[in-house]
């Protein structure tokens, strides 16, 4: 569920890459304030652990088909949540610049997803209180299974969201959640089950590695009350916008409910976009940034003529300058590129 | 300078999972000797280095480092004197690249960028591996690794060298240059290992380690001629001292 | 096992491929960090239904990869295996967006065509130049960058170690994996039953590796800072690459450069 800087526009990318920015300065602030140098050298290897086991494939019982494990659950298991949310945004990062997995402007959005979902919300909230100080293997199998589960929804329906308030993609919200959520029910559960066996082993073999005393004594109570600030802060800034947006439109809110209805739905999304408009106006981030309602099928006729009003007429002419202008580019990039080449060798 | 001498006296450890490594051990090793720590798999070699620079504390005993007790106070010396190769290159090559990894100790000691540079540049020279200074750990060989991390020990200038298990997973021309390049130095040496043949050709002194006792401690060609004491330590004659396969004459 | 075995290998190819010495590869690595962060924002700032006038911005990974003189085929196979989820979602959008905007012609192009366009040659982009900036810079290079644009060194530190041990752990979940398929028989992954052990495994025997590393650092005088060295520092050079490209941005941005030249020829047909 890499999000891919293809599908997301700068402002949103932009967005999520200040608030993942800020949260990874915070974690850092608190795994240096640990004074546990030893977690130097551990969440380093243990990045590159969940780094290669994410590319072992394991068979799903009764289907033929495999999955692989995500492993933000597990870290924060091993390392606590700032650790964790900190090893994971390494990897992403090697993966976004290696492997192109995600990108470099969605790599907020992913660290988002991935880091900050399993790390401040589905271990402390779920996982922590499900598994209790005196862990069991059942425990630990229940705890696990929910927070992965829970984890990889929240990250599902982010990745929605993410999408949606790009505009990049004209799948409406109804059918891309529906597509979402399923998938990711699926995912949840092997990854759960993954890290259920995984931490299972772990404290049949070492518990002293899963009690919480021996090995996550930064995870006082502390640190839980500043997740919840964080949280409460986020929940207050949402909150203002999505009220903000609402007052502006009364409807505003019901496009997340709404059904198919076109009409509606086609009205609301250009009140978003009017929105992220006007906050780009704001911060004057290329100004001509051009959105676009995007259209809905059984809004087809309607849509035709505010589109083309939306749209400057495009005669056919111009598109075929553009088509033979575009030709000519790509044959000049072609020479240009083989020209450096030879100039670059010698 | 004089005396960097490594005494022992009646150390015990025991594991916190039960397991007893060190029992009653006690020995002395004088300014720049070279001694060959032996014994079979579980004998308690590790255990015993691992005590030499810190990294264990006796739960009995004491461990007594040229003059200086091993404690916690005691310990910035202590790792300064004692230089620790590893069994694992790749546990001990952490920085990005060879250079990195070199200057690694000189910058925590707070030496200036420019001794900083001389010493890595002498040091990789002494190894020869300068030419790989830039190249990231995971791109040098088996006994490139090796000697990298000899050189990123003695960039701190430690007047002990212990290491554990040297010429391990070594191909026979990269364990001969170590050994010819261990012979250069004048450092009291401590070496833990399998191979007794490089022991033959390094160390004068042999202390052969048996369920965590010492089981003979003296010259080294006496104690590879005693074949009653290596088989109960679960050790063989090295090759160069067992009979010929081909003409049977020793 | 041919997924860890080719991430190995890719990590590799890429890591041969930034030690070469190219105009390129001789940039201050913080300019080209810059620059590539620049140019992904400009491509991805483009509207949905803009095609033609994002093709001239070809020429920067082009150019890059002709003066870096980095291989067509490894940008061009991950690009491959990045594309199909980032396509299939594109693919829908003529699904879902019917509305008609251009004229080829007798063809009338609806609003998804021309999006899912979009978005194609926007994933080449911003694939392409992400990858071209670590087969040009390296890794250890770009972390050097981030720590000088004020990444936390914490978190620089986090991302060296892990890359540093990635190849360690690579290789040895490789053999791990391969001892496994040997005894098994059936090649599509690892059973159920293994999971825990398997995984659990690997995972404890990387913590006694943390542990003894800390160990090695601990023998170095390490008290929790890890010295960094420095990225190199800014010349002429990199001011002019630096103005050049954002310049080249800012032109291909605001002028559609394939409209103008097709207006001027097909004008002069006419």
């Amino acid at each position: 569920m890499h999000m891919a800087d293809a599908l997301i526009s700068p402002v949103v990318g932009g967005t999520l890459w200040a608030a993942t920015a800020g949260l990874a300065s915070y974690a850092a602030k608190k795994v240096q304030s640990d004074m546990d140098e030893q977690k130097v050298p551990l969440m380093g290897v243990l990045g590159a652990f969940v780094f290669a086991s994410q590319m072992i494939n394991f068979t799903i019982p009764g289907t033929g088909s495999s999955g692989h494990i995500g492993g933000g659950v597990l870290l924060a298991i091993l390392l606590g949540p700032h650790a964790a949310f900190l090893t994971i945004a390494s990897i992403l990062t090697v993966q976004a610049l290696f492997f192109a997995d995600g990108g470099l402007l969605a790599l907020g959005c992913n660290i988002f997803n991935m880091g900050f979902i399993p790390c401040y919300i589905a271990y402390p909230f779920i996982y922590k209180p499900l598994v209790g100080t005196t862990p069991s293997q059942r425990r630990i199998m229940l705890g696990s299974i929910t927070a992965a589960v829970v984890g990889l929804q929240l990250g599902a329906f982010s990745v929605v969201l993410e999408t949606f308030f790009s505009g990049i993609s004209a799948l409406p919200f109804s059918t891309f959640v529906l597509l979402m959520q399923p998938i990711h029910l699926a995912i949840g559960l092997i990854e759960g089950i993954i890290t259920a066996v995984v931490i299972g082993f772990i404290y049949q073999e070492a518990p002293q590695i899963i009690q919480p005393k021996a090995f996550n004594q930064s995870l006082g109570a502390t640190s839980i009350k500043k997740v919840v600030i964080v949280l409460f802060i986020l929940a207050l800034i949402t909150g203002g916008a999505l009220s903000w947006f609402a007052s502006s439109n009364p409807d505003g809110l019901e496009w997340s409910i709404s059904g198919t209805n076109g009409e509606e739905k086609l009205q609301e999304t250009d009140e978003i976009h009017g929105f992220f408009a006007e906050i780009q106006e704001k911060v004057a981030f290329l100004p001509d940034y051009n959105f676009k309602a995007t259209s809905h099928p059984t809004a087809a006729e309607e849509t035709e003529a505010t589109s083309e009003a939306a749209w400057p007429a495009v005669d056919p002419g111009t598109s075929v300058a553009g088509l033979v202008g575009s030709v000519i580019t790509l044959i000049l990039a072609y020479f240009i590129g083989k020209g450096l080449q030879v100039a670059a060798k010698r | 300078m004089s005396h960097h001498t490594i005494d022992l006296t009646n150390v015990f450890y025991t594991y916190p999972d039960g397991t007893t490594a060190l029992r009653n051990l006690s020995l002395h090793i004088g300014h720049g000797e070279a001694v060959a720590i032996v014994g079979s798999n579980g004998s308690g070699k590790t255990t015993l280095l691992s005590h030499l620079n810190g990294v264990l504390f006796p739960t009995e005993g004491a461990v007594n480092i040229g003059g200086y007790p091993v404690v916690k106070e005691t310990l910035s010396h202590i790792r300064r004197t004692v230089g620790m190769i590893f069994q694992n290159p790749d546990d001990q090559l952490f920085m990005p690249t060879v250079y990195d990894d070199v200057a690694f100790g000189p910058l925590n000691l707070g030496y200036p960028p420019l001794e900083v540079e001389k010493r890595v540049m002498s040091v990789l020279k002494t190894v020869g591996a300068y030419a790989l200074k830039d190249r990231p750990p995971y791109r040098l060989s088996g006994g490139q690794k090796r000697a990298v991390a000899i050189a990123a020990v003695l960039a701190m200038d430690p007047a002990i060298l212990v290491m554990d298990e040297p010429t391990a997973a070594l191909d026979p021309l990269a364990r001969r240059k170590l050994i010819t390049l261990l012979h250069t130095f004048s450092h009291t040496k401590i070496i833990a290992t399998h191979d007794l043949d490089m022991v033959l050709d390094l160390c004068k002194r042999t202390i052969v380690l048996h369920n965590g006792t010492i089981l003979a401690d003296g010259p080294t060609l006496e104690i590879f001629r005693n074949k009653l004491i290596l088989e109960q330590a679960g050790l063989e004659q090295p090759f160069s001292m067992q009979n010929c396969p081909v003409c049977s004459k020793s | 096992m041919i997924k860890l075995k080719s991430t190995w290998l890719d990590l590799r190819t890429i890591d041969d491929l930034a030690a070469q010495n190219t105009f390129i590869h001789s940039l201050n690595s913080c300019t080209k960090l810059v620059t590539t962060l620049a140019f992904i924002l400009f491509v991805t700032s483009f509207s949905n239904y803009e095609v033609t006038s994002l093709i001239p911005l070809l020429f920067y990974p082009v150019a890059l990869m002709s003066l870096g003189n980095l291989p067509y085929k490894p940008i061009a196979k991950r690009l491959l295996l990045i594309a199909p989820f980032i396509v299939f979602i594109g693919l829908l959008n003529p699904i879902f967006d019917k509305a008609p905007i251009a004229k080829l012609g007798p063809f009338l192009i609806t609003g998804g065509w021309l999006s899912f366009l979009s978005i194609t040659i926007k994933l080449l982009l911003t694939v392409t130049s992400a990858l071209i900036l670590v087969a040009t810079t390296g890794m250890n290079s770009i972390c050097s960058a981030m720590a000088q644009i004020g990444v936390p060194k914490p978190i620089v530190i986090q991302i060296l170690f892990m890359y540093r041990y990635l190849h360690v752990l690579l290789e040895e979940f490789l053999k791990t994996n391969q001892a496994y398929d040997l005894r098994s028989f059936k090649t599509t992954g690892i059973h159920y039953k293994a999971w825990g052990s398997l995984l659990g495994q690997l995972l404890l025997r990387t913590m006694d590796r943390a542990q003894r590393i800390y160990q090695a650092m601990l023998c170095r005088g390490f008290d929790g800072k890890v010295p960094l060295r420095s990225a190199a520092s800014w010349t002429k050079k990199e001011y002019v690459y630096l103005l050049f490209c954002l310049f080249f941005f800012l032109f291909c941005r605001f002028i559609n450069i394939p409209q103008t030249l097709g207006r001027l020829l097909t004008g002069g047909f006419q």
